[in-house]
């Protein structure tokens, strides 16, 4: 099914080591335009510590606002990064080669810009060492480990941690390759000293290619637990809407149905962003829209659950979140619009291969499924606050300010160009991994078919 | 007896196909050198035993479980100390309510093997290296062939490799090879 890349080395360094060492125009241009965005957001962060959270809009009963959806969604964002790397290294696909490290770094941009948003939502960050260091601070009250305030923090930095390290230990191959085609001295030694004089021996391919499989098994039950816990954040507690067993699954595969979706997002843009139009071919895409079916159908699966385990029990405070989230407006346009973005739309679509062969579309249709799985964690997260309770007895609408719009577009700002800037500095794809390919890669005759194949141990 | 002990130095030679490269590993072990001397250095990997190298010796195996014991052990040590130097009892539960923190257990567990994993990487690839030979060319797609030898060897070494047909020899004061029309 796969196209082989018919290039010799030396080509293959040229064009994948093409946008790290030139400076197209375009490069300061975007870049310029993010920074405004993020300069906007570090100045509604700093009038937000001067003036308190009311300063983006939240008051009772509804603290939990766009900081927390953002938080949520670009916690789904980067697991599709790790799941579709993971699953691909350990299933040794043919097809993983060029997807595995814009996944890989995608995953660590959107956990890093993920983080931003409960320590903005804190309202004073620096206070967040109290409650998850482990440590007392002299003040004699060590955090609560049985909080999730914890769970969260601990969950996060393991994720992060590990991914940093498992895109470092594939890299090392191509921070070698760039040491070695440094345009100047300044260069060669940054590489140099971050490649740790990888030389290539048969020795340190073998240990590479190991450390793929192990790395991808352990990370895999990390990445599984990270949008658990996140999910617990909210299922622990006792909003209705929210208490429920179903939460775990729900969250981790809507996680990967927007994550895979913007890992295609991702590839599409690299393609012709990044000159790798040989590489990034209409079978990847296809293969990933494949994938995007079964993930998508089983999402809608445990939506229907969460939804049928909140109308069975008939609980009135459960139904009522229900009926305020499916009928009352402005939520019944929400709870509409983000079905039919996020299944009703891309899943036909992409039944058809000429869509999922079709970059324009897979475009459109993976961005249209990320408005939809944002749309449905900000319908997770504040129709259930908004339920009057008893013994409360101030209430005021929630609506988004425009500080909390800045704040979300930074975010994709802060993702668009942390993946940019290291795309400028490291191979954006897997040079070795690509070249092994090209090695491995033969075509055989089947009867009257001439057919790829690769070889493998 | 001083022959033995004297250092060893290496020699390296370029070739442009793996023929090559297996020819010359084949022709050093000829030659009597041992396995353990001989490195073949690519920038592209290459199936194992492609260049009649043996089987590669390691325990990479065993780093992520050490790891994930050790940080099984401080996650443990973490949150039991943090619940013990603060008891908060809750709903009549223990002080220390394994069920709440099973989660820092599973995050530390996790943790400590994937830090294990990647010292376990470095140290069985023989990383931070700063010693070895190496020539940029190997990027471009050339095969590398490494010998390290003892100095009264070094002549059988050269010979050995240039059998193969290097594309060039090198030693650490720089090229062996006769630029072609030099005297």
């Amino acid at each position: 099914m796969q196209e082989p890349v018919v290039s010799d080395t030396r080509t293959a360094n040229r064009e994948l080591l093409d946008f790290v060492f030139s400076w197209p125009k375009w490069f300061f241009a975007v870049g310029g335009a993010l920074n405004g965005l993020l300069v906007a957001a570090v100045a509604v962060v700093i009038l937000m510590l001067m003036f308190g959270l009311q300063f983006l809009g939240y008051s009772h009963p509804v603290y939990w606002g766009f900081l927390i959806v953002n938080f949520v969604f670009w916690i789904g964002v980067s697991h599709a990064g790790i799941m579709v790397s993971a699953i691909l290294r350990l299933t040794q696909a043919e097809w993983r080669r060029p997807v595995t490290r814009a996944a890989e770094v995608l995953t660590i941009f959107s956990l890093l810009t993920a983080v931003q948003f409960p320590l903005i939502h804190s309202g004073r960050p620096w206070r967040t060492m109290y409650w998850t260091f482990p440590y007392d601070w002299n003040r004699g009250a060590w955090p609560n480990p049985r909080s999730p305030l914890v769970w969260d923090p601990s969950a996060i930095f393991t994720y992060l941690t590990s991914t940093i390290l498992f895109v470092y230990v594939a890299l090392l191959p191509d921070l070698a390759l760039a040491r070695d085609r440094a345009p100047n001295r300044i260069s060669r030694a940054i590489y140099g000293v971050l490649a740790l004089g990888f030389r290539g021996t048969t020795r340190q391919w073998r240990i590479q290619a190991i450390a793929g499989l192990l790395l991808s098994a352990i990370i895999l039950p990390i990445f599984v637990s990270v949008h658990s816990i996140v999910s617990w954040d909210f299922a622990v507690t006792t909003v209705p809407g929210w208490h429920n067993t179903v939460f775990a699954p729900y969250f981790v595969i809507g996680a990967v149905h927007s994550g895979v979706s913007a890992v295609v997002t991702v590839m599409i843009v690299m393609r012709y962003a990044f000159g790798l139009k040989r590489f990034i071919k209409r079978d990847h895409i296809d293969s990933l829209a494949r994938l995007l079916i079964v993930v998508a159908t089983v999402w809608l699966f445990f939506f229907m659950l969460d939804l049928f385990f909140g109308l069975y029990g008939t609980e009135p405070a459960e139904v009522d979140t229900w009926q305020r989230r499916l009928v009352e407006p402005p939520w019944v346009v929400i709870a509409i619009t983000f079905i039919i973005c996020a299944y009703v739309i891309p899943v036909p679509m992409w039944l058809f291969r000429g869509v999922r062969r079709s970059f324009f579309w897979m475009f459109v249709t993976t961005i249209l499924v990320n408005v939809g799985m944002w749309l449905e964690r900000y319908m997770v997260v504040v129709p259930a606050l908004e339920r009057k309770s008893g013994l409360t007895f101030t209430y005021g609408d929630y609506a988004p300010s425009l500080s909390e719009f800045i704040l979300v577009a930074a975010s994709f700002a802060l993702v668009i160009l942390g993946f940019l800037t290291f795309a400028k500095l490291l191979p954006i794809m897997p040079a070795a991994d690509i070249k092994e390919g090209q090695i491995l890669a033969d075509r055989i005759k089947v009867g009257r078919a001439n057919v790829p194949a690769a070889m493998r141990e | 007896m001083a022959k033995h002990t004297a250092p060893k130095r290496e020699l390296l030679a370029l070739y442009a196909e793996p023929d090559q490269a297996a020819d010359a590993v084949a022709r050093l072990r000829e030659a009597g050198f041992d396995d353990t001397d001989v490195e073949i250095l690519s920038s592209t990997p290459y199936p194992e035993g492609a260049f009649g190298e043996g089987h590669t010796k390691h325990r990479l195996f065993a780093f992520p479980f050490a790891g994930a014991a050790c940080g099984l052990a401080v996650g443990t040590a973490w949150v039991v100390g943090a619940q013990v130097s603060l008891p908060i009892i809750t709903g009549g539960k223990p002080v220390v309510a394994v069920p709440a923190v099973i989660q820092i257990l599973y995050e530390g567990t996790l943790l400590g093997a994937v830090l294990f994993t990647v010292l376990g990487v470095l140290f069985e690839s023989r990383l931070p290296d700063g010693v070895g030979l190496y020539d940029d060319r190997i990027a471009e797609g050339y095969i590398g062939v490494s010998i390290m030898a003892r100095e009264h060897r070094l002549p059988d070494a050269q010979i050995a490799l240039e059998e193969a047909e290097p594309l060039d020899l090198l030693s650490k004061e720089g090229s062996l090879m006769q630029a072609p029309g030099a005297a």
